[in-house]
Parts: C-alpha cells; sequence; structure tokens
C-alpha cells in the first residue's frame, strides 16, 4: 500500500535525481558544446515543459468535464509550432543577437529600451503567473492527499495537516529547489544547460507515465472501443457540447498567444535555443509530443468516470484509477510523473520570472541608487543572485497566497487560462514589435497595461468569488450597482462564457490602443532604431552596429564593468579574444564601437537591455558622445525643429502684431497727415489776413499819392484784418483746447431760453434788416451746461445764418420746444442751404460753405460749437427746417 | 478792349491789393473770385496773363491751370500762382502743370510787380 510518507519520500528522491542530473549536465554542457544536451531532442523536450500538471491531471478532469476541449491547449501551440514557426525563427534570431532575456526585455529592447515598459511587464507577468502557480500547487498537494486517501494508512505523517500546510510545505520545498538549481550562477546569454537537462528528462518521466497509465486504462477496459461502449452505455457522453464555441475560439487563441509569452517557455524556446535549426526538429517533434500526451486523455477520462465512484475528483484520475486497481507501482509512477510536471514548470518559471525581476527591476535601481558600478566591490553578479533567490521566494509566494485563497474551486484548468489570460496580453506587442516598424512606446505601454486591468477586473477578480462575499456581490451587481461595469457582464455583453469575456475584453482593448496610439504618436529615434534592427532582422544580416560612437572610454573603465557582471574569467576572456582578434596586447587594447557594442549584448545577457546600456552608458559617456547622447542630440534636433515651427507659429504671430503696428502706424500717418492738413490750413488762414496786413502796409509805406479817403479805408482794412487773425488764434485756440479736453467746464444748471434770448441780444446790430420769426418758444427751462457756452453756440448758429444768407430778403426762423425730455432749438434761414456734398464736412475744422461769401470766418465756428454742445451731452446736427435754407439743431436732455 | 491783367482770388482785401498795385503799375485789370469764372474770363476776356490763386471755390487753381493749358487757344497764356501753401509740393504742381511763375503770401508788392512784369515781358529794356 502507497502512503502519503513514501510518496513524498520518492519525490524528495527524484528531486534529488533531478539535482544530480542538472549538475552533471551542466558540467557536460559547458566542457563540450557537441554535448547531446545541446540536441534538438533536448530543445524539444524542454519546450515540452508547456504540459504541466494541467495537462497531466486538469486535461483529464477538463475532458471528464468538457470533453474535447481540452485540446484546444495543444492546438494552438500546434498552430504555432508548424504554421508560425517562421516567427518563431524571428524571434529567436533577434533575441540571440540582442541578448534578449525575457519576454519584458524583448518588448523593452525593441520600444527604444525603455525600462519602464519592462517593469510593466514584469509586474504583470508576476501577478498573473500565479494562479499557474498555485494550479501546480494544488495539482501536487490533490495528488498527495488522493494517495493518502487511498488508503487507512495512506495518511502517515500527513495526520492532522491540511491542504494549505501541505501546500505551504510542497511551496516552500520548490522554493527552495529552484533557488539551488537556478540561481547558481549568472550567465551571460541565461542560459541553464542543467536545468534544461533535468526539465528534458523530467518531459520524458511524465509522457512515459502518462501514457502508461493510458496503456493500463486500454488494456483493462478492453481496447478503446469497448471503453467509449461501456460509458455509452451508461449514458456517459463527455462531447455532449456544442464544440466549438466561443470557449474553444478563446482558449485556443489563448494558448497561441501563451506558447510565446509565457515567461518559461520564452526562456526555454527563445533564450535556451543554442542553435535556430533546432527550431526546424521541434516545430514538428513538439506537436507529436502533444499529440502523445494527449493521445489517452480522453479513455482516462470515460474510463474515470465509469469506474470511479461518482464525486471522485476527475483532476485525479490518472493517479486514482492505478490506485483503484490496486497497482501501487503504476500509481507511484503516476505520482511522479504528475510531479514532475509540476515541478520542471514551477522551477522554469520561477526562474524566467526572476530573471526578469532581477534585471528589470533589481538591477536598474541599483544602478539609479548606487553611484554606480564603482561602489560595488563585491560585483554585481552577487546581488544579482540573491535578487533572484528573492524573487523566487515570493513568486512561489504568491502563488501560494493565490492557491490559499482560492482553494475551494475545484477545477485546475480554467485556473490555468486566468494565467493565460494575462500573459495573452503581451501577445499583440510581441507581433508588432517584429513585424510593424510604426508600433511605439507608448502605444505598447498603454496596450498592455489597458488589457491587464481588463484582466484583473474581469478575470482575475471574479477568481475569488467563492472566498469573498465582496467579490461575489460585485459579480452580480457591478460596482456601485453599475450593472454594465459588472466583471463577468461589462458593457452590457452578458451570457459569454467568463474566461471568452474577460479575453474579449481585455485583447480588444490591448489591440485597439496598440493601433490607435502607435498612430498618432511618434517613436523616438533609439525606438526607431531599435524597430528597424527587429522588423529588419532577417533584411541586414549583420549584427547591429555598436550603440556607442567611438570615444576614448579605456578598455580599463569597460573591463572593471564587465568583470563586476559578467565575472572575473568571463570578463577577461571577453577582452583577451578581443585584443587576439585586433592582434594587440591585451594591456593596449583600444576598445573599438564593436567592441562595446558586443560587450554591451554580453552585459545585456546577464542585466537586461536597459540596464546594460545605462551602465555603460556611464562609462563610456564619461568622455565621449553615447549614443544616448547622441539621441538627445536627436532629440534636440526635433526640439530645434519643433521650435523653429514655434517661431514659424510665433513670427505668424510677429507679423499680425506687425501688420497691427502698421496699421497703427498708417492711423498715426493718418492723424499725422490731418495734423498737417490742420497746421496747412492754419497755415492757409492766418497767411491770408497777413497777406492783405503786408500789402496794404507796402501800400502806405511806399509813400506814394494816395489819396486820404484810399489811405483811409486801406488802414481800415488793415485793421479789420488785424482783428480777423486775432479772432482766428483766438478760435484755434479754443477748438484745440476744447478737443484737448482742457477747456473744461463744469456742466451745472443753466436756463437754455435765457441763454437763446441773450444771443439774440447779442446779435441784434448783425440782425438789422433781417425778419426773425420766432417758430414758438418753450418755458423757461434747464439743462445741464455753462450759460456762457450755451450763449457762444448760439451766436455762431444765428451770425452763420445771417452771413451766408445772401437772399434778397433775408428770413430767420428761431423756434425752441421741450419734448420727451429733450429741449430742441432750431435756427432755420431761408439762405441758399448747404450743398448735399458738403453736409458731413460742414463741422469739420476750417470748412466753408462754398457759397459763403464773407470770408471772415475761418470755418472753425461749427466745429467749435459742436464740441461744445458734446460736451454738454447734447448734439448739433443739420436738419431738414422749415424754410429752404440750412437749419441747425440743437438738443439737450432736460434737467429733471 | 484786351485787358492786361485777369485777377482770380476770392479774398476781397487781397484782390484789392492786387488790383490797387498792378493798377499803380499802369496795367489795365479784370477780377473774378472763383475757378469757373476764372475759365470763363480767360476765354473771353483773353488777358494778356493770369494771376492765379490756389485756393478757388468751386474750382481749384490748379485745376484752372490744368484746363488753361489744355485747350490750344490758352496754352500760352502766362499765368503767375498765388498761394498761401507756400510748400514745395504747392510749387512742383504748379510746376508741372505749366506755371510760369509762383508767388507765395504774405507777398512783398514788388515781387508781385516784379513777377507779373517778367511774365508780360516788359522787364527787358525798362531801366
Amino acid at each position: 500500500m502507497l502512503s502519503a510518507d513514501f510518496v513524498i519520500a520518492t519525490a524528495i528522491a527524484y528531486v534529488g535525481l533531478l539535482f544530480v542530473l542538472a549538475y552533471f549536465g551542466d558540467r557536460r554542457a559547458r566542457s563540450n558544446k557537441r554535448s547531446f544536451l545541446h540536441s534538438p531532442a533536448v530543445y524539444t523536450l524542454s519546450i515540452s515543459v508547456y504540459c504541466t500538471s494541467w495537462t497531466f491531471y486538469g486535461a483529464v478532469g477538463n475532458a471528464a468535464r468538457s470533453g474535447l476541449e481540452f485540446l484546444t491547449i495543444y492546438l494552438g501551440p500546434t498552430l504555432v509550432f508548424v504554421g508560425w514557426w517562421f516567427l518563431l525563427r524571428r524571434l529567436v534570431r533577434i533575441s540571440h543577437l540582442q541578448r534578449i532575456t525575457s519576454v519584458a526585455d524583448l518588448l523593452s529592447s525593441r520600444f527604444g529600451k525603455s525600462n519602464r515598459l519592462a517593469v510593466l511587464i514584469t509586474c504583470i507577468a508576476v501577478v498573473g503567473i500565479a494562479p499557474y502557480i498555485a494550479l501546480q500547487l494544488k495539482a501536487v498537494t490533490s495528488s498527495i492527499q488522493a494517495v493518502a486517501g487511498s488508503s487507512e494508512f495512506g495518511q502517515g505523517s500527513l495526520q492532522g495537516i491540511d491542504d494549505v500546510g501541505l501546500a505551504f510545505g510542497i511551496a516552500a520545498g520548490m522554493a527552495l529547489f529552484t533557488i539551488l538549481f537556478g540561481t547558481r550562477h549568472v550567465d551571460a546569454k541565461e542560459q541553464h544547460h542543467g536545468v534544461v537537462a533535468a526539465i528534458a528528462f523530467e518531459a520524458v518521466v511524465k509522457l512515459t507515465a502518462l501514457l502508461a497509465v493510458g496503456i493500463f486504462v486500454v488494456y483493462v477496459g478492453g481496447g478503446f472501443e469497448s471503453i467509449f461502449a461501456e460509458a455509452a452505455a451508461k449514458g456517459i457522453v463527455v462531447d455532449a457540447q456544442d464544440t466549438f464555441d466561443a470557449r474553444w475560439l478563446t482558449t485556443l487563441g489563448l494558448s497561441v498567444a501563451a506558447i510565446v509569452c509565457l515567461p518559461r517557455q520564452f526562456q526555454v524556446t527563445v533564450v535556451e535555443n543554442s542553435d535556430e535549426n533546432h527550431l526546424r526538429v521541434a516545430s514538428w517533434a513538439f506537436p507529436a509530443y502533444m499529440l502523445l500526451m494527449s493521445l489517452f486523455i480522453l479513455p482516462i477520462a470515460v474510463f474515470g468516470l465509469t469506474k470511479m465512484p461518482a464525486g471522485s475528483n476527475p483532476d485525479m484520475f490518472a493517479l486514482t484509477l492505478p490506485l483503484a486497481f490496486g497497482q501501487d507501482g503504476l500509481a507511484l509512477f503516476a505520482f511522479i510523473g504528475g510531479f514532475s510536471s509540476a515541478t520542471s514548470m514551477i522551477i522554469l518559471e520561477s526562474i524566467a520570472l526572476s530573471i526578469m525581476v532581477s534585471n528589470h527591476i533589481v538591477m536598474p535601481l541599483i544602478l539609479r541608487f548606487s553611484s554606480g558600478v564603482s561602489s560595488d566591490g563585491r560585483g554585481v553578479t552577487r546581488l544579482l543572485l540573491v535578487a533572484r533567490r528573492f524573487s523566487i521566494v515570493l513568486i512561489l509566494s504568491l502563488g501560494f497566497f493565490y492557491f490559499f485563497f482560492t482553494r475551494d474551486s475545484d477545477a485546475l484548468a480554467p485556473i490555468g487560462l486566468i494565467s493565460f489570460t494575462a500573459i495573452a496580453q503581451f501577445f499583440p506587442a510581441v507581433i508588432a514589435a517584429l513585424f510593424w516598424r510604426d508600433a511605439s512606446l507608448k502605444a505598447a505601454t498603454t496596450a498592455i497595461a489597458a488589457g491587464f486591468v481588463f484582466w484583473v477586473w474581469c478575470s482575475f477578480l471574479p477568481s475569488f468569488e467563492s472566498v469573498s462575499p465582496h467579490v461575489a456581490w460585485l459579480l452580480a451587481n457591478g460596482p456601485w450597482g453599475i450593472s454594465w461595469l459588472r466583471p463577468e457582464a461589462m458593457f452590457g455583453l452578458d451570457g459569454l462564457d467568463p474566461l471568452a469575456h474577460a479575453a474579449f475584453w481585455s485583447l480588444s482593448a490591448n489591440i485597439l490602443l496598440l493601433t490607435l496610439v502607435s498612430l498618432v504618436t511618434s517613436p523616438s529615434a533609439l525606438e526607431r532604431i531599435q524597430a528597424s534592427i527587429f522588423v529588419d532582422v532577417f533584411k541586414r544580416g549583420h549584427v547591429p552596429r555598436g550603440n556607442f560612437v567611438p570615444g576614448s572610454a579605456t578598455a580599463n573603465d569597460l573591463f572593471f564593468v564587465a568583470e563586476r557582471v559578467l565575472g572575473d574569467r568571463r570578463a577577461a576572456a571577453l577582452f583577451e579574444a578581443e585584443a587576439r582578434d585586433s592582434g594587440v596586447d591585451p594591456d593596449m587594447l583600444e576598445p573599438s564601437p564593436g567592441f562595446i557594442g558586443r560587450l554591451e549584448r554580453e552585459l545585456a545577457g546577464s542585466i537586461g537591455a536597459a540596464s546594460a546600456h545605462v551602465m555603460l552608458s556611464k562609462v563610456v559617456s564619461g568622455s565621449d558622445v553615447s549614443l544616448e547622447e547622441m539621441m538627445q542630440m536627436a532629440d534636440e534636433t526635433q526640439q530645434v525643429i519643433s521650435y523653429s515651427q514655434e517661431l514659424e507659429k510665433t513670427s505668424a504671430e510677429l507679423r499680425s502684431t506687425a501688420q497691427q503696428l502698421e496699421d497703427a502706424n498708417a492711423q498715426l500717418r493718418e492723424l499725422d497727415s490731418q495734423k498737417d492738413e490742420f497746421l496747412s490750413q492754419v497755415s492757409h488762414e492766418v497767411r491770408t489776413p497777413m497777406t492783405s496786413i503786408r500789402s496794404f502796409s507796402e501800400i502806405l509805406l511806399d509813400g506814394g499819392e494816395i489819396d486820404a479817403g484810399q489811405r483811409q479805408h486801406f488802414v481800415s482794412t488793415i485793421h479789420q484784418e488785424s482783428l480777423r487773425l486775432t479772432k482766428l488764434l483766438d478760435e484755434i485756440l479754443d477748438l484745440s483746447a476744447l478737443e484737448r479736453g482742457e477747456r473744461s467746464w463744469e456742466n451745472r444748471p443753466v436756463d437754455a431760453e435765457a441763454a437763446l434770448d441773450r444771443a439774440l441780444t447779442v446779435c441784434e446790430g448783425l440782425l438789422r434788416g433781417v425778419m426773425v420769426e420766432q417758430g414758438g418758444r418753450a418755458q423757461t427751462t434747464m439743462v445741464e451746461g455753462d450759460a456762457d457756452r450755451l450763449c457762444q453756440v448760439f451766436i455762431n448758429l444765428i451770425s452763420n445764418a445771417v452771413k451766408y444768407n445772401d437772399s434778397a430778403k433775408p428770413l430767420l426762423r428761431i423756434a425752441s420746444t421741450v419734448r420727451a425730455g429733450s429741449y430742441t432749438v432750431d435756427i432755420a434761414d431761408n439762405g441758399p442751404g448747404i450743398a448735399k456734398g458738403e453736409r458731413k464736412l460742414i463741422f469739420e475744422k476750417f470748412s466753408r460753405g462754398q457759397r459763403a461769401t464773407d470770408q471772415s470766418g475761418a470755418g472753425l465756428g461749427l466745429a467749435i460749437s459742436r464740441q461744445i454742445v458734446t460736451r454738454m451731452n447734447g448734439s448739433l446736427d443739420l436738419v431738414q427746417g422749415a424754410l429752404p435754407g440750412a437749419c441747425f439743431r440743437v438738443r439737450l436732455a432736460v434737467m429733471r | 478792349m484786351a485787358i492786361d491783367i485777369l485777377i482770380a482770388e476770392d479774398e476781397p482785401s487781397i484782390l484789392e491789393s492786387l488790383d490797387f498795385i498792378l493798377r499803380r503799375a499802369g496795367w489795365s485789370i479784370s477780377a473774378v473770385s472763383d475757378g469757373d469764372a476764372a475759365l470763363d474770363a480767360v476765354r473771353r476776356l483773353k488777358p494778356r496773363m493770369l494771376v492765379l490763386d490756389v485756393m478757388l471755390p468751386k474750382r481749384s487753381g490748379f485745376d484752372v491751370l490744368k484746363q488753361i493749358r489744355a485747350s490750344l487757344e490758352t496754352a500760352s497764356l502766362p499765368v503767375l500762382i498765388l498761394t498761401a501753401k507756400g510748400q514745395q509740393q504747392d510749387r512742383r504742381i504748379a510746376e508741372e502743370l505749366g506755371a510760369d511763375g509762383f508767388v507765395t503770401k504774405p507777398y512783398a508788392n514788388a515781387d508781385v510787380v516784379g513777377a507779373v512784369r517778367h511774365l508780360l515781358g516788359e522787364d527787358v529794356g525798362t531801366p
């Protein structure tokens, strides 16, 4: 009878065997490059790490529950290896050239060596893989418990230890084992020949074990036909579902992504690959392996359903069937097979993830917070190993915690698919990285982040439904009761399989953002360089040139860096080889750009592309122009370009400002010319009386014969012209003072009617011989203004009406009214009126009607009058009057 | 009988002074006070010369000059421009339009008489 103690002891012994295998495998691989460990067979078998306990146990359970659906998980990788091996070849070629160490490194390197992207991918991978690790822990735990529960003595020392305790023990053991296995040294290419050897061995073990169980089942069941016939007779139909539904398509798609993007698959397929041609073999051998693995899944499931008591866990059929038939040896083999598939996955996955964590999170932190390589005397290698060990513990802890929280969910396969969905978020970016030149860092980052958010919400969170009432409520009602945000029915997409739903939304958002953001953003120079290296990897056919331009970084500096990361021996070997190749003494080695480039790639193999680049930049750029600086310069050039575009914009603004200035200038010129015009007018107005005065003075001074009457007349003309001159100057001064607002007075209540009467009185002499018609007068009316100024306006208007009136019977009509709060005075005459063309000009300075015969006025009167009335908040206009001549109207507001 | 000088000037006092000094110098004078009248009088009275103010009502002195020069009949009539705007621009325009002399206000009487005499061709041989 098998007991738990016995199988645990066997498991530990098996692990011990693996360790020995790995140790010698490592030594052998190092000493002999042509060892069988470098063969395509081992390579293919190591890829088979894809088949985990999910396959060994879960596929049987899956087949028992959902029929042929389990096959999709193997169909996807088959498609990739058979149909898309050009994609894998491209991936391998690039990764070798660029010393890519992980999927995070790949995307980081492609998208401008962005460490931020690498960190994002690493974090997502660590979180996303946790359910997958939990799956393995659960499978191993269940298998041990299955053995323990098979007999009354089976429990052994497991007595009183529940599944959590058991899982914890397994997780701790696995962590220790992985640390011993995978973190003994840091390799430039992150290749772990020993581990790969052990994994290949495990692949053989698990395949043989499953085949043995399968053959046993077929043998016991009396052949395939009889197994299915018996099941049919019992009414067991395993393939009742709709075969090709959304879930099928989803798992198929997810498995395609997983075989490329799963950290451990990337590790074995791409990083551990030592020869591109191995892919040719793997392209048929790996699908064949999976076919063999799946061959007996369905018979085992059906036979289990037929023979095992109702309610037994179908996931464990591969183990419980031999036990039920008393085949302890086969059961132990099956257990070891399942254990193999679990350990190989955990070991490789944690190694791959720990490399990502140490290279993309720990290393950049060291580079940032230490002053670089020099401060750490013991070397980076040691630190990296510590970081990796810590990461392995972290990763297994996360797996354990996920197991702890979701231990009540029964089936294995759905847990694995949660991880697949998370990891699938990298796939669009990987494809874009390899084939689409315009894919940008921003796009990849946004796309992956968005996909991850959807994954957390739609897939990760719902897996806690059974343990958290909060999550259950959230699933039923949505956050804050918003039903269209329910994690499994986003935006009203109800009724879809939860997995298909999560995959649909996360990948749709992912792909959409990747495309759109790539189209709207422009990649940086480094991104463009990396993009062309990736996309044109087969076109170029040569190793990309060093990223550093020639400079004066000494070999010593570089060696110092290389020694810290690669170790003394490897660094020395590298430098000696370079010295040999360039034919100089190692001490005299002048590092060429090519060598620095090679060194960067070597370092990248250990610490990731981004970190290696930063590290070498620190050394090389000390006295040299690094690519980074060149990029910076390029960026600056870019900035200059955008700056000049800015300038262009600015100069457009300047142009418009200049235009405004020009306009203002034109206005000023206009004003200036108005001023010139004014001065010229003044000049004219002044010169005219001056001319008369001068001329007549000369006539008088000539002393010629002039009679007394004529002399008297000339003197009188001189006198009049002098008065005119004085009046003119007074008016000019008055007007200009009015215009400048200097001649201000306080508007106070004045009787407008009184002012009008006074004006009439003043003009009495002028009005002699003129008929004055009083056209109705207002009563005493108070307006705001200045009595003298208002009187001045009236005098001006009355005298104009008389002066320019050439009628034989001059008539003047004065009327004033108060209407609607306005006091209006009309002063009309029967003179020639104002010609239409002059009406606008009549209030301008120096404007005299053409018909004016009396030239004594300077043409300033109306301009002054209008200024005065305006000051009183009133208006002075030329209106259609009662008489044929002109009619001027003064309008002022009546005071209340 | 034909007159010697036609004066086109709208300022009455200036016209009076011109009339006085030119008559005293011995010429026969006729006067108008706007541009239209000036053109009309030139054709009708056929003066030996024209004393023309620039700032005239109805038709500016420059316009009158242009019309005179445009008509074959009067193209060669000597014209003395009088203006208060004694600016370079006015002088240039006057010259371009074919003025024969140019006097700015306020003028010295002797200058006007001298200019008129020169344009009438009476200065040669005069003591």
